[in-house]
Protein backbone atom coordinates (compact mmCIF):
# COMPACT_ATOMS: atom_id res chain seq x y z
CA UNK A 1 0.00 0.00 0.00
CA UNK A 2 1.38 3.26 -0.99
CA UNK A 3 1.36 6.35 1.23
CA UNK A 4 -1.46 8.18 -0.67
CA UNK A 5 -3.50 4.85 -0.45
CA UNK A 6 -3.13 4.61 3.20
CA UNK A 7 -4.21 7.93 3.74
CA UNK A 8 -7.57 7.67 1.27
CA UNK A 9 -8.30 4.30 3.34
CA UNK A 10 -8.10 5.95 6.47
CA UNK A 11 -10.37 8.36 4.92
CA UNK A 12 -13.02 6.26 4.00
CA UNK A 13 -12.74 4.44 7.07
CA UNK A 14 -12.88 7.25 9.23
CA UNK A 15 -16.00 9.19 7.27
CA UNK A 16 -18.10 5.78 6.69
CA UNK A 17 -17.77 4.58 10.35
CA UNK A 18 -19.45 1.04 10.55
CA UNK A 19 -21.42 1.52 7.62
CA UNK A 20 -19.60 -0.23 4.92
CA UNK A 21 -22.68 -0.34 2.60
CA UNK A 22 -23.55 3.51 2.24
CA UNK A 23 -19.16 3.52 1.32
CA UNK A 24 -19.93 0.88 -1.46
CA UNK A 25 -23.25 2.73 -2.43
CA UNK A 26 -20.84 6.29 -2.19
CA UNK A 27 -17.67 5.36 -3.81
CA UNK A 28 -18.32 1.50 -5.83
CA UNK A 29 -19.66 1.54 -9.08
CA UNK A 30 -23.39 0.66 -9.68
CA UNK A 31 -22.69 -0.23 -5.58
CA UNK A 32 -26.27 1.76 -4.48
CA UNK A 33 -27.65 -1.83 -6.30
CA UNK A 34 -26.38 -3.94 -3.31
CA UNK A 35 -29.11 -3.03 -0.97
CA UNK A 36 -31.64 -4.97 -3.58
CA UNK A 37 -30.18 -8.34 -3.20
CA UNK A 38 -32.54 -10.64 -1.62
CA UNK A 39 -29.82 -13.63 -1.29
CA UNK A 40 -31.68 -16.26 -3.25
CA UNK A 41 -28.55 -17.74 -5.11
CA UNK A 42 -29.16 -17.69 -8.34
CA UNK A 43 -26.29 -15.58 -9.52
CA UNK A 44 -23.76 -18.18 -7.08
CA UNK A 45 -25.35 -21.27 -8.90
CA UNK A 46 -25.03 -19.36 -12.44
CA UNK A 47 -21.45 -18.61 -12.32
CA UNK A 48 -18.95 -20.60 -14.74
CA UNK A 49 -16.51 -20.29 -12.29
CA UNK A 50 -18.25 -20.25 -8.84
CA UNK A 51 -16.23 -23.72 -7.45
CA UNK A 52 -13.03 -21.73 -8.08
CA UNK A 53 -13.05 -18.98 -5.99
CA UNK A 54 -14.61 -18.35 -2.28
CA UNK A 55 -17.16 -15.75 -2.36
CA UNK A 56 -20.08 -15.60 -4.88
CA UNK A 57 -21.45 -12.52 -6.04
CA UNK A 58 -24.03 -13.58 -3.51
CA UNK A 59 -22.05 -14.24 -1.06
CA UNK A 60 -20.37 -10.65 -1.18
CA UNK A 61 -23.62 -8.61 -0.89
CA UNK A 62 -24.50 -10.46 1.90
CA UNK A 63 -21.04 -9.78 3.38
CA UNK A 64 -21.32 -6.03 2.29
CA UNK A 65 -24.16 -5.62 4.63
CA UNK A 66 -22.77 -7.20 7.25
CA UNK A 67 -20.11 -4.83 7.37
CA UNK A 68 -17.25 -7.04 6.54
CA UNK A 69 -15.10 -4.55 4.98
CA UNK A 70 -11.39 -5.97 5.16
CA UNK A 71 -13.19 -9.32 4.06
CA UNK A 72 -14.83 -8.31 0.92
CA UNK A 73 -12.07 -5.69 -0.32
CA UNK A 74 -9.06 -8.04 0.63
CA UNK A 75 -11.02 -11.29 -1.48
CA UNK A 76 -9.71 -12.39 -5.03
CA UNK A 77 -13.35 -13.60 -5.55
CA UNK A 78 -14.18 -10.22 -7.56
CA UNK A 79 -10.83 -10.93 -10.03
CA UNK A 80 -12.35 -14.60 -11.21
CA UNK A 81 -15.07 -12.50 -12.85
CA UNK A 82 -14.83 -13.60 -16.25
CA UNK A 83 -17.75 -11.07 -17.57
CA UNK A 84 -19.41 -13.28 -18.91
CA UNK A 85 -22.86 -11.60 -17.54
CA UNK A 86 -24.71 -15.00 -16.57
CA UNK A 87 -25.44 -13.95 -13.18
CA UNK A 88 -26.77 -10.57 -14.30
CA UNK A 89 -29.18 -11.80 -16.72
CA UNK A 90 -30.48 -13.72 -14.58
CA UNK A 91 -31.01 -12.00 -11.16
CA UNK A 92 -34.47 -11.81 -10.42
CA UNK A 93 -33.52 -8.34 -8.71
CA UNK A 94 -31.60 -6.76 -11.85
CA UNK A 95 -28.51 -6.17 -9.95
CA UNK A 96 -26.06 -4.97 -12.57
CA UNK A 97 -23.79 -7.98 -10.29
CA UNK A 98 -21.33 -8.12 -13.11
CA UNK A 99 -20.43 -4.36 -12.84
CA UNK A 100 -20.82 -4.56 -9.25
CA UNK A 101 -17.98 -7.04 -9.22
CA UNK A 102 -15.52 -5.01 -11.42
CA UNK A 103 -16.65 -1.74 -8.96
CA UNK A 104 -15.66 -3.89 -5.99
CA UNK A 105 -12.09 -4.95 -7.62
CA UNK A 106 -11.38 -1.42 -8.73
CA UNK A 107 -12.18 0.01 -5.48
CA UNK A 108 -10.39 -2.79 -3.46
CA UNK A 109 -7.60 -2.23 -6.24
CA UNK A 110 -7.18 1.71 -5.60
CA UNK A 111 -6.89 1.34 -2.06
CA UNK A 112 -4.03 -1.10 -2.19
CA UNK A 113 -6.31 -3.75 -0.31
CA UNK A 114 -6.73 -6.38 -3.16
CA UNK A 115 -4.64 -9.56 -2.99
CA UNK A 116 -1.06 -8.83 -4.20
CA UNK A 117 0.50 -10.98 -6.65
CA UNK A 118 -3.40 -12.85 -8.04
CA UNK A 119 -2.92 -12.87 -11.14
CA UNK A 120 -5.40 -11.86 -12.94
CA UNK A 121 -5.05 -8.09 -10.52
CA UNK A 122 -2.10 -7.95 -12.24
CA UNK A 123 -3.27 -9.18 -15.40
CA UNK A 124 -6.10 -6.25 -15.63
CA UNK A 125 -3.42 -3.78 -15.07
CA UNK A 126 -1.33 -5.23 -17.29
CA UNK A 127 -3.81 -4.68 -20.12
CA UNK A 128 -5.41 -1.19 -18.93
CA UNK A 129 -1.59 0.11 -19.13
CA UNK A 130 -1.25 -1.45 -22.38
CA UNK A 131 -4.13 -0.32 -23.98
CA UNK A 132 -3.27 3.12 -22.31
CA UNK A 133 0.10 3.50 -23.66
CA UNK A 134 -0.84 4.16 -27.31
CA UNK A 135 -4.05 3.81 -27.17
CA UNK A 136 -4.56 0.60 -28.80
CA UNK A 137 -3.79 -3.35 -27.26
CA UNK A 138 -0.35 -3.98 -28.33
CA UNK A 139 -0.74 -7.71 -27.98
CA UNK A 140 2.94 -8.90 -28.92
CA UNK A 141 4.00 -6.51 -25.51
CA UNK A 142 0.94 -7.86 -23.64
CA UNK A 143 1.85 -11.06 -24.20
CA UNK A 144 5.63 -10.87 -23.66
CA UNK A 145 4.95 -8.64 -20.76
CA UNK A 146 2.23 -11.17 -18.89
CA UNK A 147 4.61 -14.18 -19.32
CA UNK A 148 7.77 -12.07 -17.87
CA UNK A 149 6.09 -10.89 -15.59
CA UNK A 150 7.58 -13.26 -12.81
CA UNK A 151 11.15 -12.13 -14.22
CA UNK A 152 13.52 -13.49 -16.69
CA UNK A 153 13.94 -17.52 -16.04
CA UNK A 154 9.50 -18.23 -15.10
CA UNK A 155 8.90 -16.07 -18.27
CA UNK A 156 10.98 -18.15 -20.30
CA UNK A 157 9.58 -21.28 -19.20
CA UNK A 158 6.66 -20.24 -19.60
CA UNK A 159 6.75 -18.38 -22.95
CA UNK A 160 8.52 -21.89 -23.96
CA UNK A 161 5.39 -23.38 -23.04
CA UNK A 162 3.17 -21.49 -24.99
CA UNK A 163 5.46 -21.22 -28.29
CA UNK A 164 3.95 -23.00 -30.68
CA UNK A 165 1.08 -21.08 -30.40
CA UNK A 166 3.12 -17.87 -30.69
CA UNK A 167 4.39 -19.38 -33.36
CA UNK A 168 1.52 -20.40 -35.10
CA UNK A 169 0.20 -17.08 -34.79
CA UNK A 170 3.18 -15.80 -36.24
CA UNK A 171 2.56 -17.84 -39.50
CA UNK A 172 -0.90 -17.30 -39.39
CA UNK A 173 -0.19 -13.74 -40.08
CA UNK A 174 -1.97 -13.38 -36.70
CA UNK A 175 1.21 -11.84 -34.70
CA UNK A 176 3.16 -9.07 -36.04
CA UNK A 177 6.49 -9.38 -34.61
CA UNK A 178 7.38 -5.64 -35.22
CA UNK A 179 5.02 -4.75 -32.20
CA UNK A 180 7.77 -4.55 -30.18
CA UNK A 181 8.73 -1.55 -31.66
CA UNK A 182 5.36 0.22 -31.19
CA UNK A 183 3.16 -1.22 -33.63
CA UNK A 184 -0.72 -0.05 -33.62
CA UNK A 185 -1.55 3.85 -31.93
CA UNK A 186 -3.99 6.33 -32.07
CA UNK A 187 -2.06 9.62 -33.61
CA UNK A 188 -3.56 11.86 -31.07
CA UNK A 189 -1.94 10.51 -28.35
CA UNK A 190 -1.61 13.95 -26.35
CA UNK A 191 -5.53 14.34 -26.34
CA UNK A 192 -5.85 10.45 -25.13
CA UNK A 193 -3.95 10.76 -22.45
CA UNK A 194 -5.52 14.12 -21.67
CA UNK A 195 -8.92 12.42 -21.38
CA UNK A 196 -8.08 9.89 -19.35
CA UNK A 197 -5.95 11.98 -17.07
CA UNK A 198 -8.91 14.54 -16.71
CA UNK A 199 -11.28 12.02 -16.33
CA UNK A 200 -9.35 10.24 -13.62
CA UNK A 201 -9.13 13.23 -11.88
CA UNK A 202 -12.81 13.97 -11.83
CA UNK A 203 -13.48 10.44 -10.35
CA UNK A 204 -10.42 10.33 -7.72
CA UNK A 205 -12.29 13.49 -6.54
CA UNK A 206 -15.93 12.54 -6.00
CA UNK A 207 -14.44 8.88 -4.68
CA UNK A 208 -12.06 10.50 -2.37
CA UNK A 209 -9.00 8.81 -3.60
CA UNK A 210 -7.52 12.45 -3.95
CA UNK A 211 -8.07 14.84 -0.77
CA UNK B 1 -23.44 4.72 -53.58
CA UNK B 2 -23.55 1.61 -51.43
CA UNK B 3 -26.79 0.66 -50.10
CA UNK B 4 -25.75 0.49 -46.24
CA UNK B 5 -23.31 2.80 -45.00
CA UNK B 6 -21.89 2.54 -40.97
CA UNK B 7 -19.14 3.99 -39.05
CA UNK B 8 -16.60 0.71 -38.35
CA UNK B 9 -15.41 0.34 -35.01
CA UNK B 10 -12.72 -2.90 -36.00
CA UNK B 11 -11.22 -3.07 -32.32
CA UNK B 12 -7.36 -3.67 -31.28
CA UNK B 13 -7.52 -7.13 -32.27
CA UNK B 14 -9.35 -6.79 -36.05
CA UNK B 15 -5.94 -4.84 -37.02
CA UNK B 16 -3.63 -6.07 -39.58
CA UNK B 17 -1.15 -9.05 -37.99
CA UNK B 18 -3.42 -8.73 -34.58
CA UNK B 19 -5.03 -11.55 -33.45
CA UNK B 20 -8.46 -11.34 -35.47
CA UNK B 21 -7.26 -9.93 -38.67
CA UNK B 22 -8.31 -13.36 -40.28
CA UNK B 23 -12.04 -11.80 -38.95
CA UNK B 24 -11.28 -7.88 -40.65
CA UNK B 25 -10.32 -9.43 -44.01
CA UNK B 26 -13.52 -11.50 -44.53
CA UNK B 27 -15.61 -9.18 -42.95
CA UNK B 28 -14.74 -7.00 -45.68
CA UNK B 29 -15.34 -9.35 -48.64
CA UNK B 30 -18.67 -10.40 -46.91
CA UNK B 31 -19.58 -6.35 -47.12
CA UNK B 32 -18.46 -5.67 -50.40
CA UNK B 33 -20.61 -8.32 -51.66
CA UNK B 34 -23.41 -7.25 -49.14
CA UNK B 35 -22.79 -3.62 -50.82
CA UNK B 36 -22.05 -2.39 -47.16
CA UNK B 37 -20.37 0.34 -46.96
CA UNK B 38 -17.71 0.78 -43.35
CA UNK B 39 -16.15 3.49 -42.77
CA UNK B 40 -13.52 3.19 -39.97
CA UNK B 41 -13.73 6.26 -37.32
CA UNK B 42 -11.03 8.16 -37.45
CA UNK B 43 -8.56 8.10 -35.15
CA UNK B 44 -10.45 5.54 -32.89
CA UNK B 45 -9.05 4.22 -29.49
CA UNK B 46 -9.17 0.98 -27.54
CA UNK B 47 -12.04 0.78 -25.72
CA UNK B 48 -10.60 -0.75 -22.82
CA UNK B 49 -12.51 -4.26 -22.57
CA UNK B 50 -14.03 -5.24 -19.87
CA UNK B 51 -10.90 -6.30 -18.21
CA UNK B 52 -9.85 -3.02 -17.76
CA UNK B 53 -12.33 -2.70 -15.34
CA UNK B 54 -9.18 -2.73 -12.19
CA UNK B 55 -6.82 -0.26 -13.25
CA UNK B 56 -9.71 1.89 -15.46
CA UNK B 57 -12.11 2.27 -13.38
CA UNK B 58 -15.28 3.97 -14.51
CA UNK B 59 -15.10 7.64 -15.76
CA UNK B 60 -12.06 7.37 -17.64
CA UNK B 61 -13.50 4.05 -19.50
CA UNK B 62 -16.59 5.79 -20.18
CA UNK B 63 -14.54 8.77 -21.55
CA UNK B 64 -12.30 6.75 -23.72
CA UNK B 65 -15.51 4.90 -25.15
CA UNK B 66 -16.77 8.65 -25.71
CA UNK B 67 -13.65 9.84 -27.14
CA UNK B 68 -14.94 7.60 -30.05
CA UNK B 69 -18.12 8.38 -30.06
CA UNK B 70 -17.64 11.93 -30.85
CA UNK B 71 -15.35 11.12 -33.41
CA UNK B 72 -18.06 9.28 -35.08
CA UNK B 73 -20.80 11.89 -34.56
CA UNK B 74 -18.28 14.82 -35.82
CA UNK B 75 -17.14 13.38 -39.13
CA UNK B 76 -19.53 9.58 -40.05
CA UNK B 77 -22.85 12.10 -38.61
CA UNK B 78 -25.72 10.14 -38.62
CA UNK B 79 -24.41 6.57 -39.10
CA UNK B 80 -24.57 4.22 -36.81
CA UNK B 81 -21.71 2.58 -35.22
CA UNK B 82 -20.31 -0.84 -35.99
CA UNK B 83 -18.42 -3.23 -34.16
CA UNK B 84 -17.02 -6.65 -35.06
CA UNK B 85 -15.84 -7.90 -31.83
CA UNK B 86 -18.24 -8.65 -28.96
CA UNK B 87 -16.08 -6.95 -26.24
CA UNK B 88 -16.02 -3.60 -27.97
CA UNK B 89 -19.46 -3.67 -28.52
CA UNK B 90 -20.49 -4.66 -25.29
CA UNK B 91 -18.09 -1.72 -23.81
CA UNK B 92 -18.59 0.70 -26.04
CA UNK B 93 -22.35 0.22 -25.94
CA UNK B 94 -22.62 -0.46 -22.22
CA UNK B 95 -21.02 3.16 -21.85
CA UNK B 96 -23.39 4.76 -24.62
CA UNK B 97 -26.31 3.72 -22.24
CA UNK B 98 -24.77 5.03 -19.34
CA UNK B 99 -24.51 8.11 -21.21
CA UNK B 100 -28.05 8.26 -22.57
CA UNK B 101 -28.80 7.91 -18.67
CA UNK B 102 -27.43 9.83 -16.69
CA UNK B 103 -27.04 14.11 -17.70
CA UNK B 104 -24.12 14.32 -14.78
CA UNK B 105 -22.52 11.31 -16.45
CA UNK B 106 -22.65 12.84 -19.89
CA UNK B 107 -21.50 16.48 -18.43
CA UNK B 108 -18.29 14.92 -16.53
CA UNK B 109 -17.48 13.12 -19.83
CA UNK B 110 -17.57 16.03 -21.74
CA UNK B 111 -15.27 17.97 -19.43
CA UNK B 112 -12.94 15.25 -20.11
CA UNK B 113 -13.07 15.31 -23.71
CA UNK B 114 -12.24 19.01 -23.60
CA UNK B 115 -9.18 18.00 -22.48
CA UNK B 116 -8.66 17.30 -25.97
CA UNK B 117 -11.03 19.83 -27.69
CA UNK B 118 -13.90 17.02 -28.24
CA UNK B 119 -17.12 17.31 -27.33
CA UNK B 120 -20.20 14.71 -27.74
CA UNK B 121 -23.67 15.31 -27.90
CA UNK B 122 -24.89 12.43 -27.50
CA UNK B 123 -27.10 9.77 -29.16
CA UNK B 124 -24.68 7.27 -30.73
CA UNK B 125 -26.13 3.77 -31.43
CA UNK B 126 -23.82 1.28 -31.11
CA UNK B 127 -24.18 -2.03 -33.11
CA UNK B 128 -22.96 -5.42 -33.53
CA UNK B 129 -22.05 -6.89 -36.90
CA UNK B 130 -24.35 -9.84 -36.64
CA UNK B 131 -27.67 -7.27 -35.55
CA UNK B 132 -26.96 -5.20 -38.78
CA UNK B 133 -26.66 -8.69 -40.64
CA UNK B 134 -30.26 -9.81 -39.45
CA UNK B 135 -31.73 -6.58 -38.60
CA UNK B 136 -31.04 -4.51 -41.56
CA UNK B 137 -30.43 -7.26 -44.10
CA UNK B 138 -32.64 -10.37 -42.95
CA UNK B 139 -32.09 -13.91 -43.32
CA UNK B 140 -33.32 -13.61 -46.92
CA UNK B 141 -31.30 -10.55 -47.69
CA UNK B 142 -27.97 -11.99 -46.98
CA UNK B 143 -29.41 -15.47 -48.89
CA UNK B 144 -29.71 -13.89 -51.94
CA UNK B 145 -26.52 -13.01 -52.67
CA UNK B 146 -25.18 -17.10 -52.44
CA UNK B 147 -23.12 -18.61 -55.27
CA UNK B 148 -22.62 -21.51 -53.46
CA UNK B 149 -23.63 -24.33 -50.48
CA UNK B 150 -22.10 -25.00 -47.44
CA UNK B 151 -23.95 -28.49 -48.89
CA UNK B 152 -24.63 -29.67 -45.51
CA UNK B 153 -21.69 -29.13 -43.35
CA UNK B 154 -22.15 -29.56 -39.64
CA UNK B 155 -21.44 -26.72 -38.04
CA UNK B 156 -21.53 -26.06 -34.09
CA UNK B 157 -22.79 -22.52 -33.42
CA UNK B 158 -20.68 -21.41 -30.48
CA UNK B 159 -22.34 -18.20 -29.67
CA UNK B 160 -20.15 -17.11 -26.35
CA UNK B 161 -21.29 -14.71 -23.68
CA UNK B 162 -20.77 -11.38 -24.68
CA UNK B 163 -22.25 -11.18 -28.22
CA UNK B 164 -25.42 -12.79 -25.99
CA UNK B 165 -25.22 -10.94 -22.36
CA UNK B 166 -26.35 -8.83 -21.27
CA UNK B 167 -27.31 -7.24 -24.24
CA UNK B 168 -27.80 -9.95 -26.97
CA UNK B 169 -29.76 -9.80 -30.40
CA UNK B 170 -33.31 -8.68 -29.91
CA UNK B 171 -36.16 -10.99 -30.03
CA UNK B 172 -33.29 -14.08 -29.14
CA UNK B 173 -33.05 -15.74 -25.94
CA UNK B 174 -30.12 -15.58 -23.46
CA UNK B 175 -30.25 -19.46 -22.84
CA UNK B 176 -30.62 -20.79 -26.25
CA UNK B 177 -30.24 -18.11 -28.43
CA UNK B 178 -31.04 -19.28 -32.66
CA UNK B 179 -29.59 -16.70 -34.67
CA UNK B 180 -26.29 -18.50 -35.40
CA UNK B 181 -27.89 -21.60 -36.33
CA UNK B 182 -30.29 -19.60 -38.41
CA UNK B 183 -27.62 -18.05 -40.53
CA UNK B 184 -25.18 -21.39 -40.76
CA UNK B 185 -28.78 -23.45 -41.93
CA UNK B 186 -29.24 -20.22 -44.46
CA UNK B 187 -25.99 -20.69 -45.82
CA UNK B 188 -27.47 -24.33 -46.59
CA UNK B 189 -24.63 -25.79 -43.41
CA UNK B 190 -26.25 -28.42 -41.16
CA UNK B 191 -26.68 -26.22 -38.11
CA UNK B 192 -26.11 -29.04 -34.69
CA UNK B 193 -28.57 -26.80 -33.00
CA UNK B 194 -28.68 -29.68 -30.02
CA UNK B 195 -24.97 -28.40 -29.10
CA UNK B 196 -25.10 -27.42 -25.22
CA UNK B 197 -22.38 -25.80 -24.91
CA UNK B 198 -23.70 -22.61 -27.06
CA UNK B 199 -23.50 -19.96 -24.93
CA UNK B 200 -20.90 -20.96 -21.91
CA UNK B 201 -18.13 -18.87 -21.14
CA UNK B 202 -14.46 -19.66 -22.45
CA UNK B 203 -13.21 -18.37 -19.64
CA UNK B 204 -12.45 -14.17 -21.55
CA UNK B 205 -9.36 -13.16 -20.00
CA UNK B 206 -8.65 -15.46 -17.16
CA UNK B 207 -7.23 -17.97 -20.72
CA UNK B 208 -4.55 -15.52 -19.80
CA UNK B 209 -4.13 -15.11 -15.89
CA UNK B 210 -5.56 -18.48 -14.85
CA UNK B 211 -4.82 -20.96 -17.76
CA UNK B 212 -6.18 -24.38 -15.94
CA UNK B 213 -9.06 -22.67 -15.15
CA UNK B 214 -10.16 -21.39 -18.48
CA UNK B 215 -8.65 -24.26 -20.30
CA UNK B 216 -11.34 -26.62 -18.88
CA UNK B 217 -14.47 -24.24 -19.81
CA UNK B 218 -12.46 -24.51 -23.74
CA UNK B 219 -12.11 -27.62 -23.32
CA UNK B 220 -15.75 -28.86 -22.19
CA UNK B 221 -16.96 -26.34 -25.14
CA UNK B 222 -14.80 -28.33 -27.85
CA UNK B 223 -15.63 -32.04 -26.50
CA UNK B 224 -19.47 -31.37 -26.70
CA UNK B 225 -18.58 -30.27 -30.64
CA UNK B 226 -17.52 -33.26 -31.20
CA UNK B 227 -19.61 -34.97 -29.23
CA UNK B 228 -22.22 -33.17 -31.87
CA UNK B 229 -20.18 -34.80 -34.60
CA UNK B 230 -19.23 -31.03 -35.24
CA UNK B 231 -16.87 -30.44 -38.54
CA UNK B 232 -16.17 -26.86 -37.28
CA UNK B 233 -17.40 -24.32 -35.11
CA UNK B 234 -18.49 -20.93 -35.82
CA UNK B 235 -18.49 -18.11 -33.57
CA UNK B 236 -19.37 -14.60 -34.26
CA UNK B 237 -16.75 -13.31 -31.04
CA UNK B 238 -12.87 -12.49 -32.11
CA UNK B 239 -12.08 -13.17 -28.47
CA UNK B 240 -13.97 -16.41 -28.55
CA UNK B 241 -12.21 -17.65 -31.78
CA UNK B 242 -8.88 -17.14 -30.38
CA UNK B 243 -9.63 -18.64 -26.95
CA UNK B 244 -11.11 -21.90 -28.28
CA UNK B 245 -8.84 -22.23 -31.53
CA UNK B 246 -5.60 -21.46 -29.98
CA UNK B 247 -5.27 -23.67 -26.85
CA UNK B 248 -6.71 -26.59 -28.23
CA UNK B 249 -2.85 -27.92 -28.80
CA UNK B 250 -2.27 -26.87 -25.01
CA UNK B 251 -5.05 -29.24 -23.82
CA UNK B 252 -3.69 -31.80 -25.73
CA UNK B 253 -0.66 -31.57 -24.70
CA UNK B 254 -1.30 -31.19 -20.76
CA UNK B 255 -4.76 -33.84 -21.17
CA UNK B 256 -3.98 -36.22 -23.97
CA UNK B 257 -6.88 -35.52 -25.76
CA UNK B 258 -6.81 -35.00 -29.54
CA UNK B 259 -8.64 -32.03 -30.32
CA UNK B 260 -8.21 -30.04 -33.76
CA UNK B 261 -11.45 -28.69 -34.27
CA UNK B 262 -11.63 -25.56 -36.66
CA UNK B 263 -13.18 -22.32 -35.26
CA UNK B 264 -14.22 -20.01 -38.03
CA UNK B 265 -16.68 -16.94 -38.09
CA UNK B 266 -19.43 -16.48 -39.83
CA UNK B 267 -17.97 -13.62 -42.23
CA UNK B 268 -15.53 -16.58 -43.02
CA UNK B 269 -18.93 -18.71 -44.08
CA UNK B 270 -20.20 -16.17 -45.62
CA UNK B 271 -18.00 -14.90 -48.05
CA UNK B 272 -17.45 -18.43 -49.09
CA UNK B 273 -20.88 -18.92 -49.70
CA UNK B 274 -20.49 -15.97 -51.45
CA UNK B 275 -18.06 -17.39 -54.02
CA UNK B 276 -15.13 -15.72 -52.47
CA UNK B 277 -11.87 -17.82 -52.32
CA UNK B 278 -10.24 -18.79 -49.03
CA UNK B 279 -7.69 -16.17 -49.28
CA UNK B 280 -11.00 -13.81 -49.58
CA UNK B 281 -12.52 -15.24 -46.32
CA UNK B 282 -9.03 -15.33 -44.89
CA UNK B 283 -8.64 -19.27 -44.13
CA UNK B 284 -5.02 -18.81 -44.37
CA UNK B 285 -5.22 -17.53 -41.30
CA UNK B 286 -6.46 -20.61 -39.06
CA UNK B 287 -4.00 -22.11 -36.84
CA UNK B 288 -6.72 -25.29 -37.11
CA UNK B 289 -7.06 -25.51 -41.08
CA UNK B 290 -10.72 -25.29 -41.69
CA UNK B 291 -10.30 -28.14 -44.78
CA UNK B 292 -13.43 -28.68 -45.58
CA UNK B 293 -14.63 -25.50 -45.98
CA UNK B 294 -11.32 -24.83 -48.23
CA UNK B 295 -12.48 -27.55 -50.77
CA UNK B 296 -15.78 -25.63 -50.83
CA UNK B 297 -13.98 -22.20 -51.88
CA UNK B 298 -11.66 -24.34 -54.18
CA UNK B 299 -15.02 -25.15 -56.24
S1 LIG C 1 -29.18 -13.42 -8.13
FE1 LIG C 1 -29.45 -11.27 -7.58
S2 LIG C 1 -30.88 -11.28 -5.87
FE2 LIG C 1 -30.14 -13.36 -6.12
S3 LIG C 1 -28.43 -13.52 -4.69
FE3 LIG C 1 -27.59 -12.95 -6.66
S4 LIG C 1 -27.53 -10.72 -6.63
FE4 LIG C 1 -28.85 -11.36 -5.00
S1 LIG D 1 -20.30 -12.15 -14.70
FE1 LIG D 1 -18.70 -12.71 -13.28
S2 LIG D 1 -19.72 -13.08 -11.37
FE2 LIG D 1 -21.27 -13.12 -12.94
S3 LIG D 1 -21.48 -15.25 -13.49
FE3 LIG D 1 -20.02 -14.36 -14.88
S4 LIG D 1 -18.04 -14.73 -13.95
FE4 LIG D 1 -19.59 -15.05 -12.39
S1 LIG E 1 -12.36 -5.09 -26.64
FE1 LIG E 1 -10.39 -5.72 -27.14
S2 LIG E 1 -10.28 -5.58 -29.26
FE2 LIG E 1 -11.97 -4.40 -28.63
S3 LIG E 1 -11.12 -2.35 -28.60
FE3 LIG E 1 -11.12 -3.23 -26.61
S4 LIG E 1 -9.14 -4.13 -26.36
FE4 LIG E 1 -9.46 -3.68 -28.41
S1 LIG F 1 -17.04 -16.76 -24.64
FE1 LIG F 1 -15.14 -16.13 -23.84
S2 LIG F 1 -14.25 -14.73 -25.31
FE2 LIG F 1 -16.35 -15.00 -25.81
S3 LIG F 1 -17.30 -13.34 -24.85
FE3 LIG F 1 -17.35 -15.01 -23.37
S4 LIG F 1 -15.57 -14.81 -22.15
FE4 LIG F 1 -15.36 -13.52 -23.90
Amino acid sequence: MTINQNAANQAAVERYRNNFLKEVEANVEEGHMVKMCMQCGVCAGSCPLGNAWEHSPQKIFMMIRAGKRAEVLGSDSMFMCTSCYNCMVRCPRQLPITHIMHGLANYAHRLGLAPKGQPTRDFATLFWNNAIKRGRVNELMLTLRHYFRGGLVSGIKEAMGMQSIGLGLLLAKRLNPMEIFGGHGVKDLKGFHAIIAKAKEIEDRKKGFTA
Amino acid sequence: MAKKEYAFYPGCSSQLKASASNYLVSTNSMCKTLDIKLTEIPDWNCCGASVGYCEGGELPRIAINARNFAQAETHLPGQDIVATCAACWLSARESQERLDGSAQLLKETNEALAAAGLHYNGGANVRHMVEVLIEDFGYDGLKAPMKKSLEGLKIAGYVGCQTNRPFGIDGESFENPMYLDKMVETLGGEALSKYEQKVTCCGGALAFSEPEKSQKQIRDIVESAYDHGAEMIVTPCPLCQANVEVYQSEINKKQGTKFNMPVVYYSQLMTVAYGGSAKDAALDGQLIRAEKLEKIAGK
